[in-house]
């Protein structure tokens, strides 16, 4: 076979096993949609869950998911940005930079159930902050910073290094470059990075059980005092998020229309991780054009 | 630069908001994944009818239920098992509550035209001297047996009133008793165990020689497998915890919310049942 | 004479840029030693606990990997816990390997497509449906698994349908968005210049990709290996759904077995904190832990080795 025909072959294969990946994932994507859908309407996505009989709806957890996801990327964002640029434009190659880049893989690798009992102890009993958002949050937090670092790293490593020494030939420093010039020019990765770990967050449900709960207790909407109980935005109540209930009402849920309660919810899941990309990358764009003034 | 000041201001403000006391009163009682739609429910009700006081429920399971209750951690503990049952735990600082019972009957697949076996068939079936289901009288389909996973109140029950300490044979196990009726409901030869709540029309339920798994047959033991579902506080239950623990033995609760969730109120209970096995005739039945 | 003091004064102390300089210096670095810290803490907190299981419960390290009996609430003759995890030990690698095996030349393929073959498209069809696909939570892949993948491996495998193989399915499309995308960025990330070079020299588009993108882009694409192998080796409600979790050795790829996550994760509510059994599911966590650390430095090796650099 000479090295044309080798190269009509590999096309040919790659056409083949890319279409596999979409067709299996499209169906998967249908699937879901389409066992989900049905379910879907103004009551149940605004209707609190019942705990034992028919019509629940999710309102109290999708508020809560969102919530959550909100206050998780509130910690860890500037975390994983400080923490990518350092790996990014400070680490030296030595020792201790092995030791860093090792213990954040280690951390990428940890099973979700581990950080959801580590924060259990760690920020729901130790802390005492109870089965709170906070834990929840702080939890989700542990899970999320790996991957986000990762990604800041890498976006500001794939920035020209010309950008950085015309930052430093103006006479700004190295953070100033930073900032000024390279965080910019490297947002839209960073925001790809950014959707993809809220996704993962969106959709988390092992490290949440124990930690921000399983418990949507319902909610005043009229009462937005972060300090009153009952608040949607009191931070130490218990928060069952939406991938908590389809995990809870499948496994020991009583209700009589769990399944219908599950597809719906987690169709309305997909839609939401959906809308939310969709979101994401337009900000993204823009944040990119006003910063770099192109 | 700007940006990331706002932003640390912003988590900053929250850590302190989390440190400031709240209002509304509230307590959290964890535990027992069986038991936690009943409390849930009755919880509801009861934020419901005393406005600003609040029960967050939690599962996890009796075995957290205990040592969450056991450290202090929370204010009611939800277990399946008496707290002497369970290895680890210190009973004598805890106070039981008992507030429902629950019958656990054996499930099998729909197409296993069975409906009645003896004790010590099924004894047999799970200690795995039987693996076919033509040697209890079926049709010639192996048995594929389903337990719930080890220290799970519903296997614990399970185990002492059918095994009478025959080891189970080693097999699949499952965490939930949803996956387990979904997974018996959807398996040629599978038999299990649930809770009588979690029966419904996709799995078939046997008798026992020839008893009927009914509430009357529990609330006069004569369908033995059944345990009591336990509510435990560290020493004696103050202010809220010891309202809504009464409010839970209210008939409020018991006639309305546990029977209809498919347990059986304490109340209507003829005989009761030791922790060691003692059945005696309840006083005034 | 001010004037110069004055400027004198202005060149020695330190300027407002270096200022700045330093405090971003420490405020990056304050970060990085907060993701160490939270690291250490969990081993230190994970380890004082699986540690336990051998030095207060009394059990033995040999019977821990060579034992197939998982009853850590019991003792066997001489009074060690009955703690063989031999079973949870072979599941785990079984799923994961074969899981990784069958979804590394898929993931390669549609990075290459995405990037090489035709961005367009790529970006446009398979970068939103990847990122997507992401989102879904394990719980919702497990009932998939449960309910279309599970029946048919009964069918067309034969067993009860609970086992490797359907752990193996359900994992396969579970990495595959991750290992995807993490390639693409290895395949991104290869220089523009070295493919022009290489049609320069006459190659063609598949001696381009296959001889000089594919092994520039070696350590990118095996850290997505390793990503998408810790993604499939600490999974747990998914693959809890469908392997069975019996703890018995698997005897072929269709008989219900169990992952070391699997049994962690059915235990923990089940047992009393500070008990053997609660210690011995830590021991597992412990293990989970080291083996991920063992892979990590496994592939480093590999992939420095495999540089074009």
């Amino acid at each position: 076979m000479n090295a044309k025909q080798s190269d009509k072959v590999a096309t040919g294969v790659l056409y083949l096993m890319s279409g596999t990946i979409v067709a299996i994932l499209a169906l998967l994507l249908l699937y879901i949609l389409w066992n989900g859908i049905p379910h879907i309407s103004w009551h149940f996505l605004t209707a609190p869950a019942q705990s034992f009989e028919k019509g629940g709806g999710i309102g109290v957890q999708l508020f809560n998911s969102f919530y959550l996801l909100i206050l998780s990327m509130l910690i860890s964002t500037p975390i994983s940005i400080c923490a990518g640029i350092y790996l990014s434009e400070y680490a030296k190659p030595n020792r201790l930079t092995s030791i860093i880049r090792t213990s954040i893989e280690i951390l990428s690798s940890l099973p979700s159930v581990v950080v959801g009992l580590f924060g259990f102890l760690v920020f729901a009993v130790q802390a005492g902050f109870g089965f709170s958002i906070l834990s929840g949050a702080l939890a989700l937090t542990v899970f999320n910073l790996p991957l986000l670092t990762r990604n800041v790293e890498d976006s500001l490593q794939s920035v020209s290094f010309t950008q950085r020494e015309a930052g430093l030939a103006l006479g700004l420093s190295r953070w100033e470059t930073v900032i000024h010039v390279i965080l910019p020019e490297a947002l839209p990765g960073i925001i790809t990075g950014m959707i993809l770990s809220a996704g993962r967050v969106f959709g988390e449900a092992a490290a949440l059980i124990y930690t921000a709960g399983q418990s949507a207790p319902p909610l005043d909407f009229t009462n937005w005092n972060p300090f009153y109980i009952a608040s949607p935005l009191n931070p130490m109540r218990p928060a069952e998020t939406l991938a908590v209930h389809i995990w809870k009402i499948n496994s020991e849920g009583i209700i009589p229309d769990a399944k219908a309660v599950s597809s719906g919810a987690s169709a309305m899941l997909i839609i939401a991780v959906l809308l939310f990309n969709v979101l994401a990358r337009y900000l993204g764009n823009k944040m990119y054009k006003k910063f770099t003034g192109v | 630069m700007k940006h990331i000041k706002l932003w640390l201001l912003a988590a900053l403000s929250l850590f302190l908001l989390a440190g400031c006391q709240q209002q509304g009163a509230a307590i959290t009682a964890v535990g027992s994944s069986a038991l936690q739609p009943l409390v849930e429910a009755a919880g509801e009700r009861y934020s419901a009818e005393h406005s600003g006081e609040f029960i967050n429920v939690q599962g996890g399971g009796s075995g957290t239920g205990l040592s969450q209750i056991q450290s202090g951690a929370v204010d009611i503990g939800n277990s399946d098992l008496y707290a002497e049952e369970k290895k680890g735990i210190d009973a004598k600082k805890l106070v039981d509550h008992r507030v429902a019972v629950v019958g656990v009957v054996p499930i099998v697949n729909q197409a296993i035209p069975l409906d009645n076996l003896s004790m010590a068939q099924l004894r047999g079936i799970f200690s795995g001297q039987y693996t076919n289901w033509s040697q209890v009288g079926g049709p010639n389909i192996p048995i594929v047996i389903v337990n719930r996973a080890s220290g799970s109140g519903t296997r614990v029950t399970f185990e002492r009133w059918v095994m009478n300490n025959v080891p189970t044979k080693a097999a699949q196990e499952q965490d939930s008793t949803g996956m387990v009726r979904q997974i018996v409901a959807t398996t040629p030869g599978a038999i299990s165990y649930v809770a009588f709540p979690y029966v419904d029309k996709t799995v078939k339920t046997l008798k026992l020689d020839g008893v009927a798994p009914t509430d009357a047959n529990v609330q006069t033991n004569k369908w033995v497998i059944w345990s009591y579902e336990h509510m435990y506080t560290k020493g004696a239950p103050k202010g809220l915890a010891k309202k809504f623990i009464n409010y839970v033995m209210s008939d409020t609760v018991q006639q309305k919310i546990v029977t209809k969730l498919g347990y059986i109120a304490v109340n209507d209970m003829k005989v009761s049942r030791s922790l060691t096995g003692q059945v005696t005739k309840r006083a005034g039945q | 004479m001010q004037q110069q003091d004055k400027i004198r004064e202005s060149m020695l102390k330190p300027s407002q840029a270096s200022k700045r300089e330093r405090h971003g210096k420490i405020l990056s670095f304050a970060a990085i030693s907060l993701i160490v810290i939270v690291v250490v803490a969990i081993f230190v907190f994970v380890a004082t606990r699986g540690i336990a299981t051998f030095t207060v419960d009394k059990g033995n390290l040999w019977d821990f990997f060579t034992k197939t009996t998982w009853n850590p609430g019991q003792t066997d003759k001489s009074g060690h816990p009955l703690i063989g995890a031999l079973p949870m030990i072979v599941g785990s690698f079984a799923v994961t390997l074969l899981s990784a095996v069958v979804a590394t030349p898929f993931a390669i393929a549609a990075a290459i497509y995405m990037v090489e073959i035709s961005p367009r498209r790529g970006y446009k069809i398979l970068q939103p449906v990847i990122e997507l696909l992401v989102g879904i939570p394990s719980v919702v892949y497990g009932f998939v698994g449960l309910s279309l993948i599970v029946p048919f491996v009964r069918t067309h495998f034969g067993g009860t349908g609970f086992g490797i193989l359907a752990g193996t399915m359900v994992l396969f499309v579970m990495i595959l968005p991750t290992v995807t995308s993490m390639s693409v960025d290895a395949l991104r990330a290869v220089p523009r210049y070295y493919r022009e070079a290489s049609l320069a020299l006459g190659a063609t588009r598949w001696q381009t990709i296959y001889k000089v993108v594919l092994r520039a882009a070696v350590p990118g694409i095996m850290t997505a290996v390793i990503f998408g192998m810790s993604r499939a080796f600490g999974e747990a409600l998914a693959v809890q759904m469908v392997i069975g979790n019996a703890t018995l050795l698997p005897q072929n790829l269709v008989s219900p077995s169990s992952t070391l996550t699997s049994i962690l994760t059915m235990g923990m509510g089940n047992s009393v904190m500070g008990s053997v059994s609660n210690n011995a599911l830590w021991s597992l966590a412990l293990l989970l832990l080291l083996m991920s650390l063992l892979f990590n430095i496994l592939i480093h090796r590999i992939s420095k080795k495999g540089a074009l650099h």
